[in-house]
């Protein structure tokens, strides 16, 4: 794919116009920091859950465009899902990036347009770094995946 | 002038990439064959040990190892006993912060900037931190180390004054000898980062004055793992080892060892030999070119850069005077890593980030900078698909 198709995609669209923008104070929501000091991108996410399911998810960082329309892209995604699926979607996000055989594309829905960043071996963490910490904020106790 | 077309040559990568445009040598340079050959040579025909066989080929490592320490005493005009094999430049520096922390006390002060790589920084603050040092900044001026400035931080209680030789963001040259002097009149000791510098500035550590001076082969056109400290014999006769074990040591008792003299004291376990010998290869590379050519050849091509960019729109250049290698920048509004991603797809290699060099990043109010650096191996068509990527990037995304 070509670096300007990728970006003339969905990405840019969500870098210019980010979903669930902007963070909640509000003790009821989990909130995860997560970086990457290697580039500086910069994220902080929250998670609203009841009863296994992800009623809200906010977020609010600095980083690139991949980085920063992904987490945008996930926010809308992961919203109203339960757990298990969040958990399982985000799994389906990473087998995409790493060229892992995937049998059901389609609950990617618009995440799908990270594909071709898989091409990009270098930006691949920028596309992840926000799943990362919604998954941190799914599974506060395994361990962390901070600053990879 | 420098023959781009034979020089590149001279370099095996241009074999393998021949239409890469590399604007990264600030970071890690392509490694000269010279380098390549001698350092396989060693590992093919020799791989014995230094300073321990009585055996021919032990002896003959010896004599190459011994051999590039006196090819950098000439580079940087010292005594072969005044320069120490470290892994890297940060090794050397944390060494010589480690070394030189014995000879420091609670309330006394160093001078430093916040122009430091981390690697000529973190080592300093650590050791403040744990001896109770009062840690002074030179206020800058337009991102640079003035004179008056540096006197207003100077002090009686100054015991080091630490800086870098030439900014590895911002490519400002530091003004070195009169620093070192007013440092002198003090009694301070003055210690410099050459990372940057080694190869752009003629290096004579008798006319700079300095005390302590660090730098590393993979910048020079020469290994990674291996570095240079020197240090002034006054010095090293006076400091202390920080790291003990093999071959350092002279008597070894039960209640207390001596260590040997000069640089070998520092030099504990068995060296990077083939480095250390691909490392003088490098510099005499250089000397065959000429430090001097290389850094006129690099202004040549950093300055006709700046005039086809200096005014356009939607850029930012942080450096547009500056008189090295180095051009910082930014497209306004655009990540500089959507930035250098996309002048890859040009076949365009820069370093998108903050170069280990975060407390720069804040004076200049970034996160993250695009740093294009040039070399003796760029060529003036290097910096015209450089500059058509930037402009084709900028306007890309400005149209978007």
């Amino acid at each position: 794919m070509d670096l300007k198709t990728l970006y003339r995609s969905v990405i840019m669209d969500h870098y210019k116009n980010p979903k669930n923008k902007g963070l909640i104070n509000d003790d009821n929501y989990l909130t995860v920091h997560l970086n990457n000091p290697t580039c500086g991108d910069d994220l902080i996410v929250q998670l609203l859950i009841k009863d296994n399911k992800i009623i809200d998810l906010r977020q609010q960082g600095k980083g690139c465009s991949i980085c920063c329309a992904s987490a945008s892209v996930a926010s809308e995604l992961l919203k109203n899902k339960e757990i298990s699926e969040a958990s399982r979607i985000t799994q389906t996000f990473y087998d995409m990036l790493t060229g892992q055989e995937i049998k059901d594309k389609s609950v990617l829905e618009d995440a799908v347009a990270f594909e071709g960043v898989g091409q990009f071996p270098a930006r691949i963490k920028c596309a992840t770094l926000a799943w990362k910490a919604y998954e941190k904020g799914l599974n506060p106790l395994e361990g962390e995946h901070n600053n990879e | 002038m420098i023959d781009v077309k034979k020089i590149r040559k001279q370099f095996p990568v241009y074999q393998k990439y021949p239409n890469i445009r590399f604007f990264d040598s600030a970071a890690s340079a392509f490694k000269h064959q010279s380098v390549i050959s001698a350092m396989t040579d060693y590992l093919s025909f020799n791989g014995t040990n230094v300073h321990r066989g009585v055996y021919h080929l032990a002896a003959e490592a010896t004599e190459s190892y011994e051999n590039s320490r006196s090819v950098v005493a000439n580079f940087i005009n010292c005594k072969p006993t005044e320069v120490i094999f470290t892994k890297s430049t940060t090794h050397g520096i944390n060494l010589a912060a480690n070394s030189l922390a014995k000879l420091l006390k609670k309330d006394d002060e160093i001078v430093i900037s916040e122009l430091e790589h981390h690697s000529n920084l973190l080592p300093w603050l650590e050791m403040a931190d744990k001896l109770d040092i009062v840690v002074r900044f030179i206020p800058l001026e337009d991102g640079m180390i003035t004179i008056p400035n540096f006197k207003k931080v100077l002090t009686n209680k100054t015991k080091l004054v630490i800086t870098h030789h030439m900014s590895n963001v911002l490519g400002y040259i530091t003004p070195l000898m009169d620093m070192s002097k007013l440092a002198h009149d003090v009694g301070a000791i003055v210690v410099v980062d050459a990372a940057q510098s080694i190869l752009h500035v003629k290096t004579d550590v008798k006319v700079l004055d300095v005390d302590i001076l660090a730098f590393s082969g993979h910048k020079i056109y020469g290994p990674n793992g291996i570095g240079i400290l020197y240090m002034k014999e006054a010095l090293i006769n006076k400091l202390s080892p920080t790291e003990f074990g093999g071959e350092m040591v002279d008597k070894v008792h039960l209640d207390g060892s001596t260590w040997k003299s000069g640089p070998y004291k520092f030099e504990a376990g068995t060296p990077a030999i083939a480095e250390a010998i691909g490392l003088a290869r490098a510099l005499e590379f250089m000397n065959e070119v000429g430090v001097d050519n290389i850094h006129q050849h690099e202004l040549f091509l950093r300055n006709y850069c700046i005039d086809k960019l200096k005014d356009e729109p939607g850029l930012t250049i942080f450096n547009k005077h500056g008189q090295s290698s180095i051009i910082s920048f930014n497209i306004n509004d655009v990540h500089p890593h959507d930035t250098a991603s996309f002048l890859d797809q040009h076949g365009v290699a820069v370093r998108a980030g903050h170069h280990c060099n975060q407390l720069t990043m804040k004076y200049l109010e970034q996160d993250s900078t695009v740093r294009a650096s040039f070399a003796v191996y760029n060529s003036l068509e290097d910096c015209d698909i450089l500059i058509k990527a930037i402009l084709e990037t900028r306007d890309f995304f400005h149209n978007l």
